[in-house]
């Protein structure tokens, strides 16, 4: 089974990420779970959400507590203690940040991949909301997925400009990371 | 320096802090949240002898986030639907000890329009000595936006979404003031966040009062009416010009003042500043042609039933005379 | 079909498939997705009912009351305090024997206010005389509303069904929604024997002397205890139609040799299941599933616990300053019959805190006593409360994630 946490800000789309995740691996046959950890409406709080993925039905319900990986769609909560709590030893981060992913390698003995989500976003949408361009950076390193998958995933939740735009986001986001990169985590 | 430091004597602060700061920065609110910035002025203008109870909604949730509060008075939340009864209760027991703090009730539209209205009513009928302030964002907003009964016409939220058979919240807003009113109060008024200083006059209006009195303040919620933080104020001058949000004020049901709009902005001014009216901008929907046309009308009707129109054109007709009017740069 | 849906989204699409004529909203987390979501395939066209956003819980089941009476179809969602404002009309409902079917997404109680998943809503108005049917997982959620209209229009008894707040409704997991034909096929239209209509006016609702209140008490409670039949003829009905059973009165799982088994309601039961699977070295434990909370199902949990020693009630509520309100009708359920495991009491997950997968090994550790304490609230932090709060001391709770 494979566990991923996503931190994010209330606003940045951290909820539909899980959602969009956990559907396009169900549309490719895994089983999967997303939920948020859930608190007031608020923008700019920090949020959690968890998406489970397994080859058998999951029916724990509890928090995910030992992730494989980690994907964090705003650089500040770093700062927040206890963000990376239970990261597996052999687990990854993928972090929404300008700063390159050796910039990090000082603080975090993880494997860590940097995204510019945000710069992305606000680029090909007109806003800053990283969730889609995070999700195709972590399909593309995991390799769990076919990238296409989260194309089909995003045409059941949108439509119109929104999509097209959001397409044309996650093909950008994917480009120039490496393919399979977290394979060993995503199979162990 | 500890809070013990930060300490003054209720004689001396007026005289040591021109504001009386009830509500401490830290809460939780969203950026630009009107109710956030009402709250505040009507605490400051309410000065530290009162007591507060609290309907369920967004400011008791983000001013409470226990261990945390933001309050420098005493509060009291409860429940949603009996903010009008507890604070009878509160003022009986004032009353009884015969002690002159003024109770103040907090309510969102949710709590004073819907689930609230019977305490409300039965606390204004049996005339007791207290505030009751309405911070009116016009739908539930900390359960995700949810239409009340003083959601607008034609506007958007979770449950009255527009789609092929309907073009969002079909009812019109629930005129609160005349029902409030109508029980022949002492004094019952709107205001608005735009307008500081109204609010803090009206307020200071009220607490003087010996008996049951109203205020409704619209305070917009950016993520709810969909607009950025930064355009709050700006949006709900808006509301205030066009006629959509009278600014008026009624002593025992009689209307005894309104604030005069000089130049009647139109409708489309205000709505198309937020993304809850955008399914109005579709021109290919004939039914958002007609709702325009339907909320202008909303609006000129306000303008004429209440006399808010001022006399023609005349030298204090500028955005200047307007920010003097509201107080002037220093108090806004 | 199946599909990846939160739950609060397939719960909408069932309700819509079962054709309810009037729809009661009002806004509380963690039920406002399921009628957000009504009213968008309201306002599309999706649903043809009558949806009216009210101005309060007490009138959403007020104005439910009154439509089916009038002989319609109905829905309304709630929870906690919204539970709690319209309890005094789910009394009236039962007492009147009118079939309305309602999700109650279960949250916590104020005071302390929480919006976070607890039962103590569903468990405040047990003797409010309605079937109370709890689900596990959404795909339970989904096949239960649909049986709980049957079970209802047949009984002419009210049914909650009981999904957790959040860890159900705001869960996106793969859920099977049925077809429209299937479920055309399962609920015939409502017709209700008491309607009110000019031609055949009948009164609802009259005084009742001490002469007759017994009666109608008598003929309520047990035509609850004689629903267990149509729960469970409702949930055969429907697997042979879909494939799928949602559980009956109560679902045993567990090995023949096992002497300890663990009794919850609704989601906490998958993580246990779970659990189960990652301490092979621990005892054979059964999971038992009580679904139908109301009625008691007390003859299928005494020949479930023929061969138990012990017997774990987990449950998420509590009697304040009694303890286990489940666990208490067990004890009384249990003192007939053969059947007499020690029964271990314990609340859990209160307000929403995560139940973590260690839990079953805690559970394992707390049974080893020589007698079985009293009333416990598994996960509390002591060391977070004044001394004089302890009460009885409780070791600390292992949180390690199995």
């Amino acid at each position: 089974m494979i566990e991923v946490r996503i931190h994010g800000r209330g606003g940045q789309g951290n909820v539909v990420a899980a959602y969009l995740l956990a559907t396009a691996a169900f549309n490719e046959g895994w089983h999967a779970q997303a939920f948020p950890a859930f608190g007031a409406e608020r923008r700019g709080a920090p949020v959690v959400a968890f998406v489970r993925l397994n080859d058998k039905p999951i029916r724990r319900r509890c928090q995910v507590a030992s992730p494989d990986f980690l994907i964090i769609q705003d650089e500040a909560l770093l700062q927040v203690p206890g963000i990376t709590e239970g990261l597996k030893p052999d687990g990854c981060i993928l972090l929404n940040s300008i700063r390159s992913s050796e910039s990090f390698a000082d603080n975090i003995k993880n494997n860590i991949v940097t995204l510019p989500a945000t710069q992305l976003a606000t680029e090909h949408l007109g806003r800053p909301v990283p969730n889609t361009a995070l999700l195709s950076a972590f399909i593309k390193l995991t390799g769990l997925l076919p990238q296409a998958s989260l194309g089909r995933a995003l045409e059941e939740r949108f439509k119109g400009d929104v999509l097209n735009k959001n397409i044309a986001l996650i093909e950008a986001a994917a480009t120039g990371l490496t393919a399979g990169l977290w394979k060993e985590t995503a199979n162990a | 320096m500890s809070v013990k430091d930060k300490t003054i004597a209720i004689q001396d602060l007026r005289r040591k802090q021109p504001r009386f700061e009830g509500i401490e920065s830290g809460h939780r609110a969203c950026l630009g949240c009107g109710e956030a910035l009402a709250a505040r002025l009507v605490t400051e203008a309410a000065g530290p002898e009162v007591m507060i109870a609290n309907a369920t909604g967004c400011l008791e949730i983000f001013t409470t986030p226990w261990p945390e509060s933001s309050w420098r008075l005493p509060w009291i939340h409860s429940l949603f639907e009996n903010t009008g009864a507890v604070a009878a209760g509160m003022e009986s027991a004032m009353k009884a000890q015969g002690k002159n703090t003024k109770v103040l009730a907090f309510g969102g539209d949710g709590a004073t329009f819907d689930i609230g209205f019977q305490a409300l009513s039965g606390m204004l009928e049996r005339g007791h000595n207290v505030l009751y302030v309405c911070f009116d964002n016009e739908a539930y907003m900390n359960t995700g936006i949810q239409r009340s009964s003083s959601t607008p016409h034609a506007a958007m939220t979770t449950t009255s979404p527009p789609g092929s058979e309907r073009m969002g919240k079909r009812h019109l807003k629930k005129d609160i003031l005349s029902i409030v009113a109508a029980h022949h109060i002492p004094y019952a008024a709107t205001s608005s966040v735009a307008y500081p200083s109204d609010v803090r006059m009206k307020v200071r209006r009220a607490m003087e009062v010996e008996g049951p009195t109203f205020l409704q303040i619209h305070s917009p919620c950016p993520l709810g009416w969909g607009h950025d933080g930064a355009y709050s104020i700006k949006v709900a001058r808006l509301a205030v010009q066009t006629g959509l949000f009278p600014m008026i004020e009624l002593e025992r049901s009689v209307l005894i003042g309104s604030m005069p709009i000089r130049h009647q902005k139109p409708v489309t001014d205000y709505l198309a500043m937020q993304q809850r009216f955008r399914h109005l901008f579709n021109k290919n929907d004939s039914r958002a042609v007609e709702e325009l046309v339907h909320i202008q009308a909303l609006a000129d009707h306000n303008i004429k039933h209440y006399n808010l129109r001022g006399e023609g054109v005349d030298s204090m007709d500028s955005d200047g005379a307007d920010t003097v009017r509201r107080g002037g740069m220093r108090w806004a | 079909m199946r599909k990846a849906l939160e739950g609060s989204q397939a719960i909408a699409q069932t309700v819509a498939l079962c054709r309810p004529q009037v729809v009661a909203a009002y806004p509380i987390t963690p039920q406002t997705h399921i009628v957000e979501n009504i009213a968008r395939l309201v306002a599309n066209g999706k649903m043809d009912c009558e949806l009216v956003s009210v101005e309060s819980e007490f009138s959403a089941a007020s104005l439910v009351l009154g439509a089916a009476c009038a002989g319609s179809r109905t829905y309304t969602a709630s929870a906690s305090q919204g539970i709690l404002l319209m309890s005094e009309v789910l009394y009236n409902i039962a007492g009147l024997r009118v079939p309305i079917v309602m999700t109650c997404a279960n949250r916590a109680i104020s005071a302390p206010l929480s919006i976070w998943n607890d039962q103590q809503d569903s468990m405040a108005v047990r003797d409010a005389g309605w079937i109370q049917l709890y689900c596990t997982d959404n795909q339970e959620a989904v096949d239960t509303t649909i049986q709980a209209y049957r079970i209802a229009e047949k009984t002419e008894l009210p049914v909650m069904v009981c999904v957790d707040g959040f860890t159900l409704t705001h869960t996106l997991e793969p859920i099977d929604i049925p077809e429209q034909e299937m479920v055309d096929q399962y609920l015939p239209a409502f017709k209700f024997s008491r309607a009110l209509d000019p031609r055949n006016p009948t009164s609802i609702g009259t005084l009742v002397s001490p002469d007759f209140y017994s009666e109608a008490r008598h003929s309520h409670h047990h035509a609850l205890l004689n629903a267990v039949d149509e729960i469970i003829s409702a949930d055969a009905d429907w697997e042979k139609i879909s494939g799928r059973a949602a559980g009956g009165l109560l679902a045993v799982d567990g090995p023949d040799d096992a002497r300890i088994g663990i009794l919850t309601l609704g989601s906490v039961y998958g993580t246990l299941s779970e659990a189960r699977d990652e301490y092979p070295e621990l005892p054979a434990t059964s999971l038992l599933k009580l679904r139908a909370y109301r009625p008691f199902p007390a003859d299928a949990l005494r020949i479930a616990c023929q061969n138990f020693t012990d017997l774990i009630v987990l449950e998420r509520a509590l009697s304040p300053g009694y303890g286990g309100i489940v666990a208490s009708e067990v004890h009384s359920a249990l003192a007939n019959g053969t059947a007499k495991p020690r029964i271990h009491s314990f609340a859990v997950g209160l307000g929403g805190r995560d139940i973590p997968m260690g839990i079953y090994k805690q559970l394992h550790e707390r049974i080893k006593v020589a007698e079985p304490a009293p009333f416990a609230i598994i996960d509390v932090a002591l060391e977070r409360l004044p001394v004089e709060d302890f009460g009885i001391e409780t070791p600390p709770i292992d949180t390690a994630n199995g």
